[in-house]
């Protein structure tokens, strides 16, 4: 690879109305605009979506590996989080 | 054999007329669905080139797919033409069978890939060109023509802006960039006349409400380069001395005999293969 290259960027993409987009990878763009074309042409060949949208890689702050026991592992002796101590009424379905 | 006999014989092939003087209907439509066809054909060979040598990998997947889709114009385009000459040439024959003065494109087409900043401004003229050709043609009398044209519009939209957010920063950009999409622009002038000429089958095509007249494109082609150029603080080169022409009659550049050994040779060696 040639120094400098361009900024990475993460593209999700939104499949149908009604989904929430949904991270699919990340690409190389000189600015924003450019990031969303590429995304298009990376990203949307084959009809995955409606919508996309690209952020700088950047600007996403992400929770490191070591933190994971601390993160992560407390919750999973809670199991009262979970809303399965309630009857759901029939016919409520999605609830 | 005698060499008298030969002479004889080889003076009656020269001396064979190429075609009727009185062109009949089918051939200028057949004619005037080639020139679309091969333009997109031509082109899509010659962005296929950038595969491996655009600046960026994602440049290599945008420089294809708009290569494919000018692929699938061509492919749509001379299936129909094979369908109104009614002699049983599929797109395949038509594609890779014919020679290079049977090819309708004009010669921007059909030129050697230069650098980046050339190609953008090859493609910014082809693809706004190709956006006004084919909302017009969205309402041809030849109806499998208007559909082609309402697919293919949406997709020249898309190359029209690829090149235009190219050309801007290239031209908006450092001194450098600046200069070098200004040569590009340059490159390319003495080329882009050619996509407006009136050729014969264009003109049978407008009468008959099958096609348009090209020059009746240029004023919206124009006006859309123009404003792209100044945003982009670059300059619309001066009318070239010399201008292209004679695609459209089957007269090509040096460039294109290459162009068509590249692209054909695998199908000419054997033919009918499939994979």
């Amino acid at each position: 690879m040639t120094a400098p290259t361009w900024p990475l960027w993460e593209v999700f993409v939104r499949a149908r109305r009604g989904l929430s987009h949904v991270h699919v990878g990340s690409l190389h763009a000189p600015d924003a605009q450019m990031a969303l074309r590429n995304a298009r042409d990376l990203y949307t060949r084959r009809q995955e979506g409606v919508s996309l949208w690209v952020v700088a890689s950047d600007d996403i702050t992400a929770s490191s590996p070591e933190e994971r026991d601390s993160f992560f592992d407390p919750a999973a002796d809670k199991v009262y989080r979970h809303p399965t101590f309630y009857e759901v009424p029939e016919d409520v379905e999605y609830l | 054999m005698s060499t008298s006999a030969d002479a004889t014989h080889l003076d009656a092939a020269v001396a064979a007329p190429r075609h009727t003087p009185e062109t009949d209907a089918t051939t200028l439509h057949v004619r005037y669905l080639l020139s679309l066809g091969d333009d997109a054909l031509v082109y899509a060979q010659r962005l296929g080139e950038w595969l491996t040598h655009a600046p960026q990998i994602e440049e290599d997947m945008a420089l294809g797919n708009v290569g494919l889709d000018l692929l699938g114009q061509a492919r749509s385009l001379l299936t129909r033409a094979g369908e109104v000459e009614g002699g049983g040439r599929d797109e395949d024959a038509l594609a890779m069978l014919r020679d290079e003065r049977e090819f309708r494109n004009v010669q921007l087409v059909e030129q050697p890939r230069g650098d980046f900043a050339v190609e953008m401004a090859r493609m910014l003229w082809f693809a706004s060109y190709q956006c006004e050709l084919w909302s017009q043609l969205t309402s041809s009398a030849d109806e499998t023509l208007a559909g082609i044209a309402g697919k293919a519009v949406k997709e020249a939209v898309y190359h029209r802006d690829h090149a235009t957010q190219w050309v801007l920063r290239l031209g908006d950009g450092t001194e450098v960039s600046r200069e070098r999409m200004q040569a590009g622009l340059e490159a390319v002038h003495p080329y882009v006349a050619e996509l407006g000429e009136d050729h014969e089958a264009a003109r049978w095509a407008a009468e008959q409400g099958v096609g348009v007249l090209p020059s009746s494109l240029t004023d919206a082609v124009n006006a859309h380069v123009s404003a792209v150029l100044e945003q982009a603080t670059l300059t619309m080169p001066d009318a070239p001395r010399w201008h292209a022409r004679g695609g459209r009659e089957g007269v090509h550049s040096e460039a294109m005999g290459y162009l068509l050994a590249e692209m054909q040779h695998i199908a000419r060696s054997h033919p009918g293969a499939t994979w």
